[in-house]
């Protein structure tokens, strides 16, 4: 027998929301089944389970907030005996269950936490009629699910749908939404953002703000299929500053644990560009257009592959000491669109080509801004990078991601001076830091590090 | 297809990438990168849609074309 516990997804998680079962009693798991999806201040995240077995037991009704390390199923180890007290349970349906078994819970919170268990009315008898990805959708807008008409399969309401409702939105249900342009043009032309009347959409982009200086517009695009279509949805008053709040407070708790507890040292390399670009561009050239590379992922690529000359970075910190790990799994910062950022692991990246890391890491981008990604994926990096792209800055100092020991990043391309066998030209670089856990490795190995970051980009080709 | 039509399909692939932000307020000439703050994962990820959707395949060299509407617009219309 063995329980599944409420999992930890990350440092400063204190409690999350069991939002859906995905198993029922007398369902046989295995290790890395996902069973469940709960709901955390980082969105909402599938959950695997750990062992193999079948489960006898489910002791958290959905909707229930639970602390970490709380029991949410019991798996029976040996499928037998588990599978027929289970089945007959099974049989009788999860409806028929005589009442909410969240008083079950409350008899055995970790100790010391009974006060944070804390029920929420569950969602009655509809527990899978949307994805995670609508629900995240919706959350963010402030769309109730509850007053959508599903389009998929038995009709389950999906992100489309979700999208749909956001589009019919009346007007005045539309919170203003600025674009990330919009702020910049505004002040460069000297335009008080507040006073700017919002599109017909009710957004404010350039082009409202270029309206309000008294400068001519941009020609508008065919805008017919976005005006508002009045009446359909009665959407609920938008609410995603909560989730923006939610998230605030997750990456102020992890950050503030790190800040606080690590002794961070930064080292900074500017490293030359050259080779790994222009093997991108000819490498990308015969590639089809889906399976094109970005830079990005040569990075990755070369962190991935420097570490283990450096082992000692790669680990987690256990309190007294940090063995290095066998497996690299790198830890990418991904900034969602709303704001905020998760940093799941592309799992064994050290083995990965490029092409594989690249597949990767769209995926897990994808799965990340959908609210699809796996609670193992979100604690299980071992070393983290965080490249702030091409519009960003030249340099960025990261904090280390507890309870990993070391962070690398990466700013923007920059053209610069560059000497080469004894030649000054102009090349492509990139600056490249390294923030390190100093209870754990010494400036000179983080040195080594990132010389071996650079030499693997002068060989894109072997990566 | 006529223009309007290759732009509408150019408008869902961006709101695909940027669900929140209403690609129909975007100015014919402002550069998608800029004004819907996308990366170059999310660039890539359009010019993979403008190929799956429009079947117009835009070599690297072609992106800085296609980094407005009336740009790529006029890029598909060309090609298509």
């Amino acid at each position: 027998m063995a329980e599944f516990l409420m999992p930890s997804l990350g440092a400063g998680m204190e409690s999350g929301v069991l939002t859906t079962w995905k198993v029922k009693p007398g369902d046989a798991v295995s290790r890395g089944d996902i069973v469940a999806e709960v709901e955390t201040e980082k969105g909402i995240i599938e959950v695997e389970v750990f062992d193999d077995g079948v489960v006898s037991e489910l002791l958290v009704d959905e909707g229930t907030k639970v602390p970490v390390g709380t029991p949410l199923a019991v798996i029976g180890g040996d499928g037998a005996d588990a599978a027929t007290d289970a089945g007959r349970e099974a049989d009788a349906g999860r409806e028929a269950e005589p009442e909410p078994r969240t008083a079950a819970v409350a008899d055995r919170p970790p100790a010391g936490r009974s006060s944070q268990v804390e029920a929420r009315p569950a969602p009655g008898g509809r527990a899978h009629h949307d994805t995670p990805a609508a629900r995240q959708l919706a959350r963010e807008e402030g769309i109730d699910l509850r007053a959508l008409t599903g389009t998929g399969l038995h009709g389950v309401v999906t992100r489309a749908d979700v999208l749909r409702a956001i589009r019919t939105r009346q007007p005045a249900e539309r919170e203003d939404r600025v674009s990330p342009y919009a702020p910049r043009r505004a002040e460069a032309l000297g335009v008080e953002l507040a006073a700017v009347e919002p599109g017909p959409a009710g957004a404010i982009h350039a082009a409202q703000v270029e309206a309000a200086a008294g400068r001519a517009p941009a020609e508008k695009p065919v805008a017919a299929k976005k005006t508002p279509a009045s009446k359909t949805e009665p959407a609920t008053k938008p609410k995603p500053a909560d989730a923006q709040a939610a998230m605030r407070r997750a990456i102020a708790a992890a950050m503030t644990r790190s800040k606080q507890e690590i002794p961070h040292y930064y080292l900074a390399h500017t490293i030359d560009l050259g080779p790994a670009t222009e093997w991108l561009t000819a490498e990308n050239e015969s590639r089809p257009v889906p399976e094109r590379l970005i830079v990005g992922v040569l990075l990755l690529a070369a962190v991935a592959k420097a570490v283990r000359e450096v082992p000692e970075l790669n680990a987690h910190w256990t309190g007294e000491a940090a063995p290095p790990l066998d497996a690299v799994h790198l830890g990418v910062a991904i900034s969602l669109r709303k704001g905020g950022l998760i940093a799941p692991a592309i799992h064994d990246a050290d083995a990965k080509s490029p092409g594989e890391l690249m597949s990767a890491f769209k995926d897990l981008v994808k799965r990340t801004r959908a609210g699809a990604i796996r609670g193992s994926e979100l604690t299980s990096g071992t070393i983290t990078v965080t490249s702030l792209g091409e519009r960003g800055v030249e340099t960025v100092y990261p904090i280390i991601n507890p309870p990993q020991v070391a962070m690398v990043g990466f700013g923007k391309v920059v053209e610069r001076p560059w000497v080469v066998d004894g030649e000054l030209g102009v090349r492509p670089t990139i600056t490249a830091t390294l923030a390190a856990d100093h209870r754990v490795s010494d400036g000179h190995r983080g040195g080594l590090f990132l010389a071996a970051v650079e030499r693997l980009l002068q060989s894109p080709e072997d990566l | 297809m006529t223009n309007d039509e290759i732009r509408n399909v150019i408008l869902e692939c961006l709101e695909e990438i940027a669900p929140e932000v209403d690609a129909s307020t975007l100015g014919g000439d402002d550069s998608l990168r800029e004004e819907l703050d996308i990366d170059s994962m999310d660039f890539l990820n359009y010019v993979t849609a403008l190929h799956e959707k429009l079947g117009v395949s835009v070599p690297e060299a072609d992106y800085p074309k296609v980094d407005s509407l009336d740009g790529a617009v006029a890029y598909v219309a060309e090609r298509a």
